[in-house]
């Protein structure tokens, strides 16, 4: 069907996208790999002697960088047990037949058109502030000491408020993947008798199991760039309580001016990535023959 | 589906579900509230919920005190900016891959989809220093570039899963009755196309104004959009909670409205199709 000409008439017209986008993807990431092997800051930009790894090895063994793996793999891990988790809850919830379930549906959905900057200083201010915060308030109204959030557990509020934010997006994929349920199996299983719990075990969650990964590798992309969030609240402290390699990394380059350090640490999340985009490529390259 | 419930088992779920929305929603809503408190009630303890006396000072103040719609015209600048580049550089691309597929064609999605899997710190340091080399730190054409590139794979996707919903034939039997390319695409495609086409545009001025990586790191004041301006509220002084929630639900409020509307394809644009 596709002739000679629309053949090179179809590749003129993706050239420019294409041509865009490998320009942005190998150019910085080349450049940045270049950087990552000199000893260059911003204050004596005019002397970047190269040094082969050893930015990395210095990356690699400062304690503030170990942290922030720790860090960043909690944050990325907490998020998404809570969003999957409370996502596959509140999807069921939606699913049933209520009054108003459209207005709840909106109302769940919110967070997730709340800006990052915005959700992280309502929540730092308003809710978790010890003193005026919402939560503070409730906890001494049942005779509980309030808790100073971003002091005491920087790290827990971060995964707080970036689940607050996520956890829509999973419920709505999830409550998408849920109503393409068929009732008849669900009925049949009824019929047979079979308990709630065993048609969700074994008819629900595994019709579900493709939205949950893909909702897992999504988020996990995501969730590994985190930065406003911190930014605005604990800015990485107490210490290096909070600090994400997102927010060491660009803290290196903007704040330090080591330029070595940080290109470093951004092919190492560079590497952290890929590893998880592996696995989403595959999965949806694979949804794209069916 | 109309399911066979009991009445009574109804309302229960009823006020567990308006329980779990409220708790959900609570944030914004308490948001909301405070921006039409004095400061004063804004921190009073207890805290009052609707007994207050509401007033738009606070709504006021944000723009004479602080040049409020300079960011917010920054915000509009960006996201339509980044979105029509986008479109320039998408429509054809997805056209030509939906309608013109190739052996290569599926291993250009994804290789696109994998740029969009390229943490922002892999290539900050560099694009940092040609912005200062070449003067756009703090320019709005520099953001809306790179704001172009980080969106235009999520674009290129979304445009194509919807034109492949168009059926081939119809473009065969126009091509059949002697319709030229340009007829082509202006009479039978773009009639078709518009519907995918304006919610690829949704999604990409909500994920825009909402970007908070590079409008934070590129600019200062000049460029900078309501992502920033309300990150200036993270050192405060003095009383400012009213001021901090009437500046947020006037940077949430639009998209908040356009989110509401666009549910469905932001379930299918962000999981570039694999959840439709």
């Amino acid at each position: 069907m596709a002739t000679l000409h629309t053949k090179s008439a179809a590749r003129a017209m993706m050239a420019p996208a294409v041509i865009v986008l490998l320009i942005w993807m190998i150019v910085p990431l080349a450049m940045t790999l270049y950087f990552s092997t000199l000893n260059y800051t911003l204050y004596n930009p005019f002397s970047t002697p190269f040094v082969g790894f050893e930015n990395y090895s210095y990356f690699l063994t400062d304690p503030t960088f170990l942290a922030a793996l720790a860090n960043t793999l909690v944050l990325v891990l907490g998020v998404l047990a809570i969003t999957v988790g409370g996502g596959i809850l509140i999807a069921l919830l939606l699913d049933q037949d209520f009054y108003g379930v459209n207005i709840v549906r909106l109302l769940v959905i919110a967070p997730f058109f709340v800006m990052p900057t915005v959700a992280a200083l309502v929540w730092k201010n308003m809710m978790m502030n010890p003193v005026y915060g919402v939560i503070g308030q409730l906890l001494q109204s049942i005779g509980l000491a309030p808790i100073d959030w971003m002091t005491d557990v920087p790290l827990l509020s971060i995964v707080i408020i970036v689940a607050w934010q996520w956890l829509p997006f999973a419920t709505l994929i999830l409550l998408t993947a849920l109503q393409s349920l068929s009732m008849d199996q669900k009925e049949a299983a009824e019929m047979d008798g079979a308990k709630a719990l065993s048609i969700f075990w074994y008819i629900t969650l595994p019709h579900m199991s493709r939205a949950i990964t893909v909702v897992i590798l999504i988020q996990t992309i995501f969730l590994l760039s985190i930065y406003a969030e911190i930014l605005v609240t604990t800015q990485g402290g107490p210490g290096s309580q909070s600090t994400n390699i997102t927010y060491l990394v660009a803290q290196q380059a903007t704040s330090y001016g080591d330029i070595g350090a940080a290109s470093a640490g951004g092919i190492v999340a560079v590497i952290l990535a890929n590893i998880v985009a592996i696995f989403l490529v595959r999965l949806i390259g694979k949804n794209l023959d069916a | 589906m109309a399911r066979n419930v009991t009445k009574g088992r109804k309302i229960g779920t009823t006020i567990l579900a308006w329980f779990v929305g409220l708790v959900i929603f609570f944030p914004i809503l308490w948001t909301f509230l405070t921006s039409f408190k004095t400061e004063l009630q804004a921190i009073s303890i207890p805290p009052v919920f609707v007994g207050f006396d509401w007033t738009l000072e606070n709504y006021a103040t944000i723009q004479t005190q602080s040049n409020y719609f300079h960011f917010m015209a920054n915000s509009i600048y960006l996201s339509l900016g980044s979105t029509a580049l986008g479109l320039i550089f998408a429509i054809p691309a997805a056209w030509a891959m939906a309608f013109s597929p190739t052996k290569r064609t599926k291993d250009v999605l994804l290789w696109m989809l994998s740029t969009k899997m390229l943490p922002a710190v892999g290539v900050l340091i560099p694009v940092y220093l040609m912005f200062i080399r070449f003067g756009l730190l703090d320019s709005r054409l520099g953001l809306i570039v790179v704001l172009f590139l980080i969106n235009l794979p999520i674009i290129v996707w979304m445009l194509y899963t919807y034109f492949k919903e168009i059926p081939g034939e119809i473009l065969e039997a126009a091509r059949m009755d002697g319709a030229s390319l340009r007829k082509e695409i202006t009479q039978v495609l773009a009639p078709m196309a518009v519907p995918g086409i304006a919610s690829t545009i949704l999604l990409n001025v909500i994920l825009s104004w909402n970007e908070a990586f590079w409008t934070l790191n590129l600019t200062t004041s000049n460029a900078a959009p309501l992502t920033a301006f309300i990150a200036s509220f993270s050192s405060p002084q003095g009383n400012f909670y009213a001021k901090l929630s009437a500046a947020s639900m006037l940077a949430i409020a639009p998209i908040l409205i356009v989110g509401w509307f666009s549910q469905k394809q932001l379930v299918r644009g962000l999981t570039f199709g694999a959840v439709k």
